[in-house]
């Protein structure tokens, strides 16, 4: 058997100092930037259109075809947008990746701004990851001094400014809209569309909001083209890219595949469900994707195949839970992350969490009443695809989708507290503190 | 079937698309919101933060409808938000009439916002007038299945001195953060915290600061905002409402205005889309209790050995017709601003017919005989729609504001151009000694002047609007130059007074050289014109002697007579002047609702009605007729001025001829306006400016007008009392934090502002202070007044 794993956006994490330039540049760093701007602009465009590379941030729309979306004959300044304000519950690919090896970005920010014709490009990076933040900013800072930002990049005539920018610590600012006012210096709440963002996103300007590893896979599908890119992967979801395993398994952590592995292949990588354990339930990418349970481990992780079974591909970020874990508490914490999060601007979203949290509390405590599993669910029918934007379905995505599959373990919450049918203790990884009261 | 939406425009029709809602086909112009074009066919579609007024924001989620088929053939997999969804070609949307899952989600979305807000209703300002209460009715479950714990705040939160919120019951709509965001420009509340703890901050050190503050608490679609006039003060369901205009300023708003027990409560914005749309100002909302004060006349008074007495009304309207008889025609009339354009009519015509003179003028403020010629010219005798209006101001190309500060002293033109500049990118020009706020949040340029020095050089086309306030008085030429200005460019040309019964009053003929309908004087053919149609012989022949030649000729024994309505010494270019001339007066008859400066000095009081209880009409600025209701029905109300003017024709023997509101009306309409010619517009050399420093000056909108008297919530949002001077001249002065300011006759201290729009070698100070105004200080915009450092002055003195 090949080795299903196919390393480009990670392969550089181990090198000694892969954060600097240097490290970057001896493994071929900037090579598809200096092969970007040979070509013309549109040319750039075609060839990520040809690759088929979608969207890494969860929606999965294709990158290129975002980027013809711009009008060229606006006369405003266009900007690209990067979204790195990755804080969903069990994401973190593009921290690590940050962390790792920000020229990887940094390479794709220029490419990308080349090929649409933006001279200012902008990181919104989630504040409180300073040590991302920083890695960014000397990354950056290290590319204007060789020359690969700044005016005439490599002769080239093409100009372009990076700027970092951390946010405030709001799961909303990663709603690409709600990033464009948080970056403008308000308040991050989603704005009414339309007008879309490539007519008048930024300052009113047309602008381009890609997730980091959408940017990030860029240079290399320019250094080797759109076919390879193309070989690997399925039918509609080309390309390699970043799984990351949380939770109940044995060596948790990022593993990059091509689109379409299934997680019986990345539980095999990974070291499998923590011995003497097994496989419960699991999100296939994030916390506002509809769970799974053992019955899908063959399924195959990508865009259509997640969708076939009633989820989404997400972040890819796969939160692994095992036999010792309460669905309701799981729950019941996701909620209260929405909950938390939601930025009040609209009904179903700001007064649906904060009653979801309080119905899912009586569920965990065993005093939930006859009935209240209906409840829950008409609850979350009248908050889903109400809300002005897409948190909301999110939060109540898991809610359903834990219902779907573990109904029994919610009525039981009519009768028994879920630390009691789940002891906390068994579940957890480390060694927990006795809390009073809570059963924890 | 197929309604068809109703054209607004016989000329070029826009763009229009047809969508099908619950099978109902509608043609609506390109870009109407879902929501609209149901109101169009009469499906009313549950709402909260929409507005028709403010921008869409889609925050309640309320109006959720389904769309089957977006004109392209495929539906919408969920449902939409109708107040944001723009109609398109072949659309079908399905509301909660013919959806179910509309209907769910709508239901649905009212549980939700029930989840935090408390049912106080009982309790809640807004019980009985809610569009929650109502649409939980409607549109809700009679039962709530949430259980839980609501979110609470302690209450309520000073939002300003009068607008208090309760968070508890917000909904968040942010109409009320879009309204002062969008529509006055005050942005001093937003939307502050995120989930369920959002709410409506303000500054942490800066209050709500708005002229239109109260319109918030009337588009707040729940109990969260509540007025401090008004809270706690009554029940809707308690209320009887009447339909007035507003007697404050000549904007001509339509208000509400409730009562209960005898007892206006509260006014409310109308809904009348050619003039304040569905706007009003604080003023106008609530400054409507300055006659519930204990100087409220209520029975007749009449001097005797020098002391006013109680008397009735038999007996003061013989003593008052004993002292016209003696006056005869050597009497002068001054009637003010604040008359009903019947009221007007009623002195004009008792000055003309029963005292045989035409020295009438309502004028109470700074006039010249070259402002009493412009409005003969170019104001008097016109009717609505020949000249400017509201509407031609949002499709104007260019707007001017000349001696016109909209936002204090046309706060609903103000409204309507900010608005045009905000959507339809009218360009606007200010001439004005300072940039004040208002011009900023019109997005108009500013043009420094104090004078008419500007005027000249002013650029302008057919396309263009003058809109010249009545200050221009004050500076001798430059209603000439504006005139000119008009005529040579082609521009439109309107004339904006500050008070209600302004243009009524001209109208009536309350000018010493116009007869009603703007009809001349001078001229022969007008006056056999009004005396026929009014049936007298002949009319006094010869213009008459304005307000301040008035009591000047009773100063010097010239005059040996006045009648005064509803005036305010202190409103006039020298208040001692009027004084003077009252005092020297062989004989005073003062109507009045309040005791007076003007009581004082009189021989006889008649007490007059309040506004609130009886009828007649405003005329506005685009000479739009505002009609008021009387809205206290109480048997103990004194008589009207038209009342009072008719019983002293009966008993002098010359019977006035009109005795009501609606004979007053009949008449007015029967002699129309005048179809001669018309005086030649002024032609007057611009003044030199004052001296070393000039004085510059208008009125506040919230200031210490009497009208504004017992309202203290209001008051406290007044802008504060500054000086104005531009820091080169501070510097020149030698200024501090105060000046001193003094005329000829008087002196007062100011805080100062440097403010660097300001006009070099001048000083802008309220025309009111609360404590004293121009007149008081005798001085006139446009003239030298001394500045001193107040810190300089050993003696501190007060305020003279």
């Amino acid at each position: 058997m090949t080795d299903p794993l196919t390393p480009v956006l990670t392969a550089n994490w181990g090198d000694e100092q892969a954060w600097k330039l240097a490290s970057y540049e001896r493994r071929g760093g900037y090579q598809g930037m200096r092969a970007a701007l040979r070509m013309t602009p549109p040319e750039v465009i075609s060839l990520v259109k040809d690759s088929g590379l979608r969207g890494r941030g969860g929606a999965g729309f294709p990158t290129g075809m975002k980027w013809s979306f711009v009008p060229q004959d606006n006369p405003n300044p266009k900007y690209l947008v990067v979204n790195s304000d990755e804080s969903e519950p069990g994401t973190c690919k593009d921290m690590p990746l940050l962390l790792a090896s920000p020229h990887t970005l940094v390479e794709g920010i220029v490419i990308a701004s080349y090929a649409i014709g933006v001279s200012h490009a902008f990181i919104y990076c989630r504040g409180e990851v300073l040590h991302v933040i920083r890695r960014l900013q000397q990354a950056v800072r290290e590319a204007y001094a060789a020359g690969y930002a700044g005016s005439n990049i490599l002769g080239s005539g093409f100009d372009l400014e990076i700027t970092v920018h951390a946010g405030a610590g709001a799961y909303i600012c990663g709603e690409e809209t709600a990033l464009l006012d948080s970056l403008e210096g308000r308040r991050g709440q989603p704005r009414l569309r339309p007008p879309f963002p490539a007519v008048a996103g930024l300052y009113a300007c047309p602008t381009v909001i890609n997730n980091v590893e959408s940017i990030a896979s860029v240079p290399a599908i320019v250094k080797n083209g759109s076919e390879w890119f193309k070989q690997m992967g399925t039918e509609k979801s080309n390309g390699m890219t970043i799984y990351s395993l949380s939770g109940h398994v044995a060596r948790p952590g990022q593993f990059e595949a091509p689109l379409g592995v299934t997680l019986r292949t990345l539980l095999e990588l990974s070291g499998g469900i923590r011995a003497g354990h097994q496989l419960k339930f699991w999100t296939p990418g994030g916390s506002s994707t509809p769970i799974l349970t053992d019955e899908h481990l063959d399924l195959s992780l990508d865009y259509e195949g997640m969708a076939g079974a009633g989820t989404m591909l997400g972040t890819k970020a796969l939160q692994i839970f095992d036999e010792t874990t309460s669905v309701v508490r799981t729950t019941l914490r996701w909620v209260e992350f929405y909950k938390h999060e939601s930025c009040g601007k609209c009904t179903p979203c700001r007064e649906g969490t904060w009653w979801l949290v309080q119905l899912l509390h009586r569920f965990e405590a065993g005093t939930a009443v006859d009935g209240d599993v209906d409840k829950l669910l008409d609850v979350c029918d009248n908050i889903g695809g109400k809300s002005f934007c897409a948190l909301a379905d999110g939060a109540v995505a898991c809610v359903t989708s834990a219902v779907r599959h573990f109904r029994t373990e919610f009525e039981a919450g009519y009768s028994t507290p879920a630390w009691e049918l789940f002891p906390y203790r068994e579940s957890a990884l480390f060694e927990v503190r006795e809390r009073e009261g809570a059963g924890v | 079937m197929s309604v068809q939406a109703k054209p607004t425009e016989v000329a070029e029709r826009p763009p229009s698309v047809t969508v099908t809602i619950d099978g109902i086909a509608v043609e609506v112009p390109k870009g109407t919101l879902v929501i609209r074009a149901a109101e169009m066919i009469g499906i009313a579609i549950p709402r909260f933060c929409d507005h028709p007024l403010l921008d869409p924001v889609g925050a309640c989620r309320q109006c959720m409808v389904e769309v089957p088929d977006m004109g392209n053939g495929r539906g919408m997999p969920k449902p939409q938000a109708s107040c944001t969804l723009e109609c398109a070609d072949g659309m079908k949307v399905a509301t909660q009439r013919t959806s179910e899952k509309a209907e769910k989600a709508q239901r649905g979305m009212i549980e939700l916002l029930l989840v935090n807000h408390p049912l106080d209703c009982p309790i809640c300002d807004k019980g009985g007038e809610c569009p929650l209460q109502n649409q939980a009715m409607s549109t809700g479950n009679g039962e709530s299945r949430f259980d839980g714990l609501k979110r609470t705040y302690p209450k309520p939160v000073n939002v300003s001195a009068q607008i208090l919120l309760d968070r508890e019951r917000c909904v968040l709509c942010a109409r009320c953060t879009r309204f002062s965001e969008q529509i006055s420009g005050d942005p001093f509340i937003a939307l502050v915290e995120r989930g369920a703890l959002q709410q409506i901050g303000r500054y942490e050190t800066e209050p709500y600061d708005s002229y239109f503050s109260g319109n918030v608490v009337q588009i707040c679609p729940v109990g969260a905002l509540t007025s401090a006039a008004y809270r706690f003060q009554s029940r809707p369901f308690d209320l009887v409402s009447t339909p007035v205009t507003c007697e404050h300023c000549a904007s001509g708003c339509q208000l509400r205005t409730d009562h209960r027990h005898f007892q206006v409560k509260r006014r409310l914005a109308g809904d009348l889309p050619e003039v304040n749309e569905e706007w009003n100002c604080d003023r106008g909302r609530f400054a409507f209790v300055s006659g519930r004060g204990s100087d409220r006349l209520t029975y007749p008074l009449i001097r005797e050995n020098g002391e006013l007495r109680p008397a009735s009304w038999p007996e003061a309207i013989d003593a008052a017709v004993a002292g016209l008889r003696r006056i005869g025609t050597s009497a002068g009339v001054v009637t003010g601003g604040r008359l009903t354009l019947e009221a007007a009519y009623a002195y004009s015509k008792f000055a003309r017919t029963v005292l045989g003179t035409n020295n009438v003028d309502f004028r109470a403020r700074p006039h010249t005989s070259e402002e009493a010629e412009f409005l003969a010219a170019l104001v008097a005798g016109r009717r609505l729609g020949e000249g400017v209006t509201y509407a031609d101001l949002e499709t104007a190309a260019k707007v001017i504001c000349v001696a016109f500060e909209p936002e204090d002293e046309s706060p609903i033109v103000f409204l309507r151009l900010r608005k045009a500049a905000r959507k339809k990118k009218l360009a606007i020009q200010v001439v004005s000694p300072y940039r004040s706020r208002g011009t900023e949040k019109m997005l108009a340029e500013h043009v420094p002047a104090i004078g008419a020095e500007a005027i000249s050089g002013l650029t302008a086309d057919a396309g263009t609007i003058i809109l010249v306030g009545e200050r221009a008085a004050q500076t001798q030429g430059m209603l000439s130059a504006v005139a000119e200005l008009a005529a040579r460019t082609g521009a439109r040309l309107a004339w904006v007074p500050r008070r209600a019964g302004d243009r009524g009053a001209i109208e009536a003929g309350c000018l010493p050289n116009l007869l009603p309908g703007g009809r001349p004087v001078a001229d022969n053919a007008a006056r056999v014109d009004v005396a026929a149609s009014w049936g007298v012989d002949r009319l006094p022949a010869g213009e008459g002697l304005d307000a301040d030649s008035q009591f000047a000729a009773a100063s010097d024994g010239q005059l040996k007579g006045l009648i005064v309505a509803g005036v305010e010494p202190a409103d006039f270019a020298s208040r001692d002047a009027v004084l003077a001339g009252l005092e020297a007066a062989e004989f005073v008859l003062s109507l009045e609702t309040r005791a007076s400066e003007v009581t004082e000095r009189a021989d006889v009081v008649l007490p007059v009605a309040l506004l609130e209880t009886h009828a007649g009409t405003f005329l506005n600025w685009e000479h739009r007729p505002g009609p008021v209701e009387a809205v206290v029905k109480s048997r103990h109300t004194p008589m009207t001025d038209l009342r009072i003017l008719a019983a002293l024709a009966d008993a002098v023997g010359t019977p006035l001829g009109i005795r009501t509101v609606a004979s007053a009306q009949a008449e007015i309409a029967e002699l129309g306006v005048w179809e001669g010619p018309r005086p030649a517009t002024p032609v007057l050399p611009t003044a030199p400016r004052g001296g070393e420093v000039t004085l510059t000056s208008w009125r506040q909108l919230i200031d210490g007008s009497r009208a504004n008297d017992g309202e203290p919530a209001l008051l406290e949002t007044a802008r504060p009392v500054v000086a104005r001077v531009s820091p080169a001249t501070a510097e020149r002065l030698g200024l501090g934090a105060e000046l001193r300011l003094s005329s000829a006759t008087g002196s007062h201290d100011f805080a100062v502002v440097t403010d660097p729009s300001m006009v070099d070698d001048a000083v802008w100070i309220p025309g009111n202070f609360f404590d004293g105004s121009l007149g008081t200080l005798g001085v006139v915009p446009g003239e030298a007044v001394t500045v001193v450092p107040a810190s300089e002055l050993v003696s501190a003195g007060g305020n003279a």
